[in-house]
């Protein structure tokens, strides 16, 4: 189990560190997704298996999906395929195959050890997150709602084009 | 049972990193990410705490962490979306328009 941490910690703090070495932004992308699969994994270890898919869902789907989206974005024109293919040559995968590979071995492991053992700590299972979410928590989740309510406005009302001042 | 200082090493590390990058990368857009990645190092030490503790409240705020996540990377990239169209380019040195 520690083993294990160990070896996820040490994925998160190497990608982490490509991430800002990397010149191109892409690349610094492919890293911080593995290094977001990293801390995912860390959370399964430390027995937060929900937050640990929550985490993949949510940071290494959505996320990262509207950051490359972004990237894309801002890349428009014919220049921008010459460009990427120059961005994303084959052996620019190979750093990302090899951690992410490491990260794959590192959950069989975890998967593969018996949950019933004296190492494992105590899981949060996601009944109790969902019951203390609903109880406790009821007006911090309204909070979060409209605090998402208020960014997609914000991010709608900042991406928009400027209107034509005919009106004006 | 992992120890609860392993976690917290952890987070501390990827946190600093983050820093890091926010004061010495020039691109907005590997800023946003390592603006993302210290908030990851927050969330790994509040799951770390939490399992030390047997409680689960470490959880239930790493959540509310990912929404204010999700909120401020649309903001932010509307943001950078916006000033690219201002000064075709994401480079922070050329957004000075605020400086006195």
């Amino acid at each position: 189990m520690t083993i294990a941490f160990y070896l996820a910690s040490a994925v998160a703090i190497a990608a982490t560190i490509m991430v800002i070495t990397r010149r191109n932004v892409v690349h610094a992308l492919l890293y911080l997704i593995l290094s977001l699969l990293a801390v995912a994994l860390m959370f399964f270890a430390l027995g937060a298996p929900f937050i640990a898919a929550l985490e993949v869902m949510v940071y290494a789907g959505a996320i990262m999906v509207l950051f490359v989206f972004v990237i894309m974005m801002l890349n428009l024109g014919p220049a921008g395929v010459a460009q990427e293919r120059a961005w994303l040559p084959p052996r620019m995968f190979v750093g990302p195959a090899i951690l992410a590979a490491i990260l794959l071995a590192d959950l069989l492991v975890l998967l593969a050890g018996n949950p019933a053992s004296a190492g494992q700590p105590q899981v949060v299972a996601p009944k109790a997150v969902s019951l203390a979410l609903y109880g406790p928590y009821l007006l911090a989740v309204e909070l979060a709602s409209l605090l998402l309510l208020a960014g997609l406005v914000g991010a709608y009302h900042l991406g928009r084009r400027e209107p034509k001042k005919e009106n004006d | 049972m992992i120890p609860v200082s392993l976690p917290l090493a952890t987070g501390a590390v990827l946190f600093a990193l983050g820093v890091f990058g926010v004061l010495v990368r020039r691109n907005a857009i590997v800023i946003f990410m390592c603006i993302e990645l210290m908030l990851n190092a927050v969330n790994l030490t509040l799951v770390g705490l939490s399992s030390q503790l047997k409680s689960v409240d470490g959880p239930i705020f790493v959540m509310f962490v990912m929404a204010v996540a999700a909120a401020e990377a649309a903001v932010g990239l509307a943001i950078i979306i916006a000033l690219y169209r201002r000064k075709q380019t994401v480079d922070v040195s050329h957004f000075n328009i605020l400086k006195g």
